[in-house]
């Protein structure tokens, strides 16, 4: 790396000091020059591609582009850009420190026992997310844009909705068109269906009879009138997300997400190996953490470490997740390991860019870097998939974001003690 | 950092100054009961759940030639030659030449390292699957209990040592968990495929004392409102233990002096002294007392750190490295000084509030100072798999700091430094001369998301060939 490109951020920060993440105003236009551009498209990987952007959008790609009037003008020297990465689906934004519960919003427990209370589809986690999480920053100065607010529930199958966030500090940074349904599925969500699997079917036959024929809703209905509106809403081609990991599980949850004119996403899927040819067949994609390969439950007896190129050569559509906000980060990881066992590179950095924007509904505006795309990106010291890189500088919809979070203010404080003996 | 063989061997006498020798022996199988003090077990009495592992001293030599051979004693060869015959590492360098009947394996492009070592992990005693028959890690049933031993819940079917075994990792120790004060003792363990404990057991590696600061013990025990409910109440607990264990130590010394006594006598007039009853909790604390334990503190919160270094001053006991310690960063010139490790991860952190303050420098930082002691350490059945991508991690955050860390350096975080930890660096650890054949031949660079345990040798013996997956060790719970 020569001395210029290591400057490079500092530099940035320098003359953007004043440019506080968030501040979703007036983009000025901006030329990167000399990049491998990863387009996370079918237009894959362009070496020594510029990159403009105008108005916080990508407004040309290619090589020798002029810079407009004005524009800051960075160079890449050749390193790697990317479209910025998704979280996975996480609790940033609705959880601080998960041990605490004053600082966590991201389940809803209203009565016990469990599975008699009613269910609470309506339960928006998005409604409680924070911009200003220390996660937030956390993850973004390491190149993840945006998650998926998740919800959870140990008392309910339905855990309530989620939406995509973008982690530019932003108020409103919950994204149009992302919704979707959290249900939990399998040994985990026992407790929410009085101990059986079969009874996670029987509970939500209910749910949608009392959605279709809210007449049958009397005493003992698992829906009120709000939770009614709100599952509805998913039966006519909504997304929802089931957190399942047995072949046998996914498979009926196919059969059954289609029946009831569900559009289904497996999260999880330590077994979807199994079943990728059904997968495939009915375009169901899969949220996977590509390290699993133990068999932690009786649910997942078959993971394993290639399950990604699995299903990638099934033709099934992926993106990873650790599942943890604290470690949006390590999503990367997942992709580099994935590469390790066998799913072509390109692929894994779709999984952690486009392919999560498609299937979460905000791949026509994010998650690539082409024409017309909101200028979301990153610019990293080697091989974004590789645990000895970095990323160099954030940009979100074409702004700069500052390059610090809590965890770089103490590393500063401290390297300093350090070096002058006094960290004791 | 364990204790150094000088230091070993004054705790030795102080050990049998204060004349319980026969307790320890009964009690342990570390170095400590070859010391000459404590070398005589009673009569007819031997040293029970003794390592039964058998390290192999025939088959064929191994040749591995020219490969990126990363010591662990600092040094990087190029194109370096590394010599395995009769268990044990021969010779390393260039240019060697193949005994007779030797195997000879080109490694050009390919990079060679110790085997791996996790001075933190839960293998075993919260094994896969993670089900409620499975949970042995923590006698959470009171805030010390010393006198447990976590290879008593070690169950070696866990498929996760196989899957650790093929992230490289040749050694372990496996702890009791932090739901308590003093949780009890852990075991190193060779990573090789056994159907009990004992053909696993790690020869002649001293036990560890697990310990725990902090949020688990308070929140455990506060919340079923019994001690320790609080920091304070956590420090009292550890104290009050440690203080009935001098006591108990004492009732010993009287004894053996009243035996001497006794037995000084040429014709005894009366019956022999009656020793005291043992107390398994206690002996552990004393042996730790002692030095024949590693304490292996879970401490999160740099000042928790400064008040168990503290404690241990002031019951003259040593730890050997802090657990989990998420500030470390914050005390790393002091950890340096006392010769205390931090057994660190690169980068998890935020779970609970005194995993608040997380750096990803942490480890460069520890490891900076003259004297430190950096630890990569694992406490999961994923990250075991994985402790060189978080070496490499962490190296990473301390170049971009301006911490200059070489892989060469960076490799003694999973391979020397814990080595160290545990008590066992003269066996293993390190690539040198006579050391145990613990080697893993990597697919390239092991500071690379792309790299793969192509091989893993331990004690000399092929077991995880990446080419042959027929051959690996598999489970019973996995047919």
């Amino acid at each position: 790396m020569s001395g210029t490109s290591r400057r490079l951020p500092a530099i940035l920060l320098a003359s953007l000091a004043a440019c506080a993440a968030g501040s979703a105003a007036s983009a000025q236009d901006l030329l990167i020059r000399n990049a491998r551009v990863h387009t996370a498209s079918a237009a894959g990987t362009l070496a020594n591609a510029d990159v403009l952007v105008r108005g916080g959008r990508i407004a040309a790609l290619g090589p020798g582009l002029a810079a407009p009037a004005g524009a800051t003008v960075i160079d890449a020297g050749g390193r790697a850009l990317t479209p910025g990465l998704f979280g996975g689906l996480t609790q940033i934004g609705v959880e601080e420190v998960s041990l605490e519960p004053a600082t966590v919003d991201e389940e809803v427990t209203l009565t016990a026992p469990a599975w008699q209370h009613q269910w609470r589809p309506e339960f928006d986690v998005t409604r409680a997310f924070n911009p200003r999480s220390a996660l937030a920053a956390v993850a973004r100065v390491e190149g993840v844009t945006w998650t998926m607010v998740s919800p959870l529930s140990s008392t309910s199958l339905i855990a309530g909705q989620g939406g995509a966030a973008l982690l530019d500090g932003g108020y409103d940074a919950v994204q149009p068109g992302s919704r979707t349904l959290f249900v939990h599925w399998g040994a985990t969500a026992a407790a929410a269906s009085g101990g059986s699997r079969a009874a996670q079917f029987m509970l939500l036959d209910q749910a949608i009879r009392e959605v279709r024929e809210p007449a049958t809703a009397g005493e003992g209905a698992l829906l009120q009138p709000e939770g009614r509106a709100a599952l509805k809403s998913y039966l006519a081609g909504g997304r929802v997300v089931f957190r399942a990991e047995r072949a046998s599980d996914i498979r009926q949850v196919i059969a059954y997400a289609q029946r009831h004119g569900m559009k289904p996403v497996i999260a999880g899927g330590d077994e979807a190996w199994l079943v990728a040819r059904e997968l495939a067949a009915a375009d169901v994609p899969v949220i996977l953490n590509a390290l699993d390969n133990l068999p932690a439950s009786f649910d997942r007896l078959g993971a394993r470490l290639d399950n990604a190129r699995i299903l990638h050569e099934a033709g099934v559509r992926i993106a990873f997740s650790t599942g943890d906000g604290h470690m949006a980060r390590k999503n990367r990881q997942l992709a580099g390991n994935a590469v390790a066992h066998g799913l072509p590179w390109e692929a894994a950095l779709a999984a952690v860019t486009s392919s999560a924007a498609d299937i979460f509904g905000i791949g026509a505006d994010r998650g690539r870097i082409e024409a017309g795309k909101i200028a979301d990106l990153v610019l990293w010291s080697g091989d974004p998939l590789e645990v000895t890189t970095v990323a160099e500088q954030v940009w979100i919809a074409g702004q700069a974001v500052a390059m610090r979070s809590r965890q770089t203010e103490l590393r500063d404080r401290y390297l300093e003690l350090l070096r002058s003996n006094g960290a004791k | 950092m364990g204790m150094s063989a000088t230091s070993r061997n004054a705790w030795a006498s102080l050990l049998a100054a204060s004349g319980i020798s026969l307790v320890a022996a009964c009690a342990t199988q570390s170095p400590m009961a070859a010391a000459p003090a404590a070398a005589e077990p009673q009569a007819g009495v031997a040293a029970p759940f003794a390592s039964t592992y058998q390290a192999p001293d025939q088959g064929a030599p191994v040749l591995i030639r020219n490969a990126t051979i990363l010591t662990g004693t600092g040094t990087r060869i190029d194109a370096g030659d590394l010599l395995l015959e009769r268990g044990r590492i021969r010779a390393i360098g260039s240019g060697l030449m193949a005994p007779t009947g030797a195997i000879v394996i080109d490694a050009s492009g390919r990079w060679v390292t110790p085997g791996l070592i996790d001075v933190h992990s839960h293998l075993g005693v919260y094994p896969s699957p993670g089900v409620r028959a499975h949970s042995d890690g923590n006698e959470a049933t009171d805030p010390v209990t010393a006198g447990v031993w976590a290879e008593h819940s070690l169950w070696p079917q866990d498929p996760g040592f196989q899957r650790a075994l093929e992230g490289g990792v040749t050694a372990m120790q496996l702890l009791p968990g932090s739901a308590n004060l003093i949780g009890g003792r852990g075991v190193t363990v060779k990573n090789v495929w056994a159907t009990t404990y004992q053909a696993m057991k790690f020869p002649g590696a001293p036990q560890g004392l697990k310990m725990a600061c902090g949020e688990n013990p308070k929140r455990v025990y506060g919340g079923r409102q019994r001690p320790p409910a609080t920091r304070m109440g956590n420090v009292a607990g550890y104290r009050q233990a440690f203080a009935d264990a001098q006591d108990y130590m004492e009732q010993w010394k009287e004894y053996e002096a009243k035996l001497a006594v006794h037995e000084s006598k040429a014709k005894p007039d009366a019956t022999a002294p009656k020793p005291p009853k043992r107390d398994l909790r206690l002996e552990t604390l004393a042996a730790a007392m002692q030095g024949e334990l590693l304490v292996h503190n879970h401490c999160y919160r740099a000042d928790e750190m400064g008040i168990m270094l503290d404690l241990a001053r002031e019951f003259g006991f040593r730890i050997a490295a802090f657990h989990h310690g998420v500030e470390a960063y914050k005390l790393a010139n002091r950890l340096a000084e006392e010769g205390v490790c931090g057994a660190l991860w690169a980068d998890w952190w935020g779970f609970k509030l005194e995993a608040w303050d997380s750096v990803q420098e942490n480890l460069a930082m520890v490891d900076a100072p003259p004297g430190g002691c950096a630890i990569v350490h694992s406490d999961s059945s994923e990250g075991i798999q994985r402790l060189n991508q978080e070496a490499a991690k962490a190296m990473t955050r301390g170049l971009r700091a301006g911490l200059a860390i070489a892989p060469e350096r960076a490799i003694r975080w999973v391979t020397a430094n814990p080595a160290k930890s545990l008590g066992i660096l003269e066996q293993t650890g390190t690539l040198e001369p006579g050391k145990m054949a613990d080697v893993v031949i990597w697919s390239g660079d092991p500071f690379s998301v792309y790299a793969l345990a192509d091989q893993v040798y331990v004690d000399g013996v092929l077991r995880h060939d990446r080419a042959d997956p027929a051959a690996r060790p598999r489970s019973d719970f996995e047919l």
